[in-house]
């Protein structure tokens, strides 16, 4: 099994492997069909967004790939590897990231710690019961991820006494830490003022070329400008997929956003 | 959320204060002004129960994780102590070399701890301390009914601590200083471990376990250790504890006293490492001058006010009380620099003292 895993890997970075496949991908909870026949591939390095009203399962899509809940039928394969029943844990040790709609933070941590954190979650020594020293070399990437995102400022604040932009930006930066290979944005963009929101724009165009994400995103402004290839999804399903023109231009999809099309 | 986030969430340690000086001072030379009951009955008893409930304030405190089996952890010390040393009522007693009951009992205690970590471990909350409370039941039903290895409800007697470079170590004085010793190393510990790689995702853990999944820890795995180094503070108590009581019997680990960890914790505070210990002195001094007050059979009456009044009033404990009237004076102390210093410089920029003293 790991075997398989391992040569996955290679075979992977040697070659440039979809970071994600999805495959009839369906989720019920009960009678509920939250998501239904979801087929989608994410090119390595490829940057999508994902539209669709509320309700429409973009989260739940989200859900099911990062492993928080299984999908009810379908195959779930990241960087070419079929996860299955792979624990969240593992998924991220293998480069998924991801960040949440409501910001789940360590609020009794400072920044610096949260930052750390995320830093090590990949790292060995998760289990250490040695202090980590300044010069460590998972201190020095948080120190410099903490730069790369603006908090230098609040470095030693307590996160739970954080505003809420700063609170959104250090979403974005646990995501960021420790080589992610595919990045799933849950509206980073949710509460921001224009002005983060262009900050936030800032840093997603500046991320490396290497590093695949899917952002959901409901203000069309920062979602467009972001990504090379949208999807929309409607009721559970994919509804459209597209380059930005294309969605930005489709009238079903106007009618949809608009507020005509809750049929 | 918000309150439970007032009332345990253990910020991790900080630096060195000089007022810990003062308490080492007092600590040291508290034998020296003290009779042998109070060194013995009240200091080293309150230190023993103080480390037992310092290994439930880093399990809450820091892992979010109320277990109510912390008792039972040092009781199962205890036992295989008298188990595998040397007791006088002619059950099991092996008489293995006392370094060597110690070690093993503290490791097997302390894997017994990790085990009930493994148990509770996918519950939250009420549920932890049921499952907890619920392991910790099992035992006391299950040494009181268990006769070849437990012998029993009788359990045992005659449990000594070895007597090594000279010294007979349930002597009142070095006892005292047995106890102030593992105390120490306990709390040096736990504050070190605080600000460690495992002791900061123990705390993001408590904050948020979702969230640490999805960076690639393991949660269920991290609560595990930390139950077991937990349980080697609570199992080195318990070892102090059977020496210092002579003998063990079910009722060292009835429900009572698996109780009395949580109230001690509680009423001390769980924010800060220390908490377990005022709140151990305050439940040792209540235990054994509230008969003087009132009826020995009122007793859990005091107690049970005393914890009544401590959490409407200061839902985090003694140290909260304490924070808030250092605040408190620090506040009136400022004022009144201010205010001296207006006068002075006749009233002008009074305010920006305030925020730079």
């Amino acid at each position: 099994m790991s075997n398989t895993r391992s040569s996955a890997l290679e075979h992977l970075q040697s070659s440039g492997r979809n970071a994600l496949e999805l495959e009839a991908i369906s989720r019920h909870f009960g009678a509920l069909v939250a998501l239904a026949d979801i087929n989608m591939t994410v090119r390595a390095g490829e940057r999508r967004a994902v539209l669709g009203s509320n309700g429409a399962g973009k989260t739940t899509l989200f859900n099911t790939v990062t492993g928080d809940f299984l999908p009810t039928t379908g195959r779930v394969r990241l960087f070419g590897e079929d996860v299955g029943d792979m624990p969240s844990y593992e998924r991220a040790r293998r480069g998924l990231r991801r960040t949440y709609q409501i910001s789940l933070l360590f609020g009794g941590l400072s920044v610096m710690d949260n930052v750390y954190l995320a830093c090590s979650g990949i790292k060995r020594g998760r289990f250490s019961l040695r202090r980590p020293r300044r010069d460590d070399s998972t201190m020095e990437s948080a120190d410099a991820l903490i730069r790369a995102v603006h908090l230098d400022d609040d470095r030693d604040a307590l996160v739970a006494t954080l505003s809420h932009g700063r609170q959104r930006q250090l979403e974005i930066a646990l995501a960021l830490a420790g080589a992610p290979r595919l990045i799933l944005f849950d509206e980073p963009a949710a509460g921001l003022s224009p002005s983060e929101r262009s900050e936030l724009v800032e840093i997603l165009q500046a991320l490396p070329d290497h590093i695949s994400y899917i952002i959901i995103e409901h203000d069309m402004d920062v979602a467009l400008r972001v990504a090379e290839s949208v999807t929309m999804m409607h009721n559970g399903r994919i509804f459209r997929e597209g380059t930005p023109a294309e969605i930005e231009n489709d009238p079903q999809v106007q009618e949809l956003y608009l507020g005509n099309g809750q049929a | 959320m918000k309150f439970e986030h007032w009332f345990f969430n253990a910020t991790p340690g900080s630096g060195f204060k000089p007022s810990w000086l003062i308490v080492a001072v007092f600590l040291i030379a508290y034998p020296g002004f003290s009779s042998d009951f109070f060194t013995f009955q009240i200091g080293a008893y309150s230190l023993i129960l103080g480390t037992i409930a310092l290994s439930l304030m880093m399990l809450a405190g820091y892992g979010g994780m109320i277990s109510l089996a912390q008792m039972t952890v040092a009781g199962l010390a205890g036992y295989l102590v008298a188990i595998l040393g040397d007791n006088s009522v002619g059950v099991m007693g092996l008489g293995w070399p006392w370094w060597l009951t110690v070690f093993v009992a503290i490791s097997l205690a302390a894997l017994f701890s990790a085990f009930v970590g493994a148990i509770s471990v996918r519950t939250e909350g009420i549920y932890t301390i049921m499952i907890t409370l619920a392991i910790a039941v099992a035992l006391f039903y299950f040494v009181r009914q268990n006769y070849t290895i437990f012998n029993g409800f009788t359990g045992f007697a005659g449990v000594e601590p070895p007597t090594t470079f000279g010294v007979y170590w349930r002597n009142p004085l070095p006892f005292y200083y047995l106890c102030l010793a593992i105390a120490v190393l306990s709390l040096w510990a736990v504050f070190y471990i605080s600000r460690s790689t495992f002791g900061l995702s123990l705390q993001a853990i408590r904050d948020n376990p979702r969230r640490m999944r999805s960076l690639g820890f393991n949660v269920a795995a991290h609560r595990i250790f930390a139950y077991f180094l937990s349980g080697i503070i609570a199992a080195t108590a318990g070892v102090l504890m059977v020496w210092f009581n002579g003998r063990i019997s079910p009722g060292s680990v009835g429900v009572e006293v698996v109780i009395d960890i949580l109230v001690i914790a509680v009423v001390g505070g769980l924010r800060h490492p220390v908490g377990p210990f005022l709140g151990a002195i305050v439940f040792v001094l209540l235990e054994n001058f509230a008969i003087d007050l009132i009826d020995r059979e009122r007793f859990n009456t005091v107690i049970g006010l005393a914890l009544l009044l401590i959490v409407l009033f200061s839902p985090d404990g003694l140290l909260g009380l304490w924070r808030r009237a250092r605040q408190r004076l620090s506040a009136a102390r400022q004022t009144r620099l201010a205010a001296g210093r207006a006068t002075r410089d006749g009233g002008s920029e009074s305010y920006n003292s305030l925020s730079n003293p």
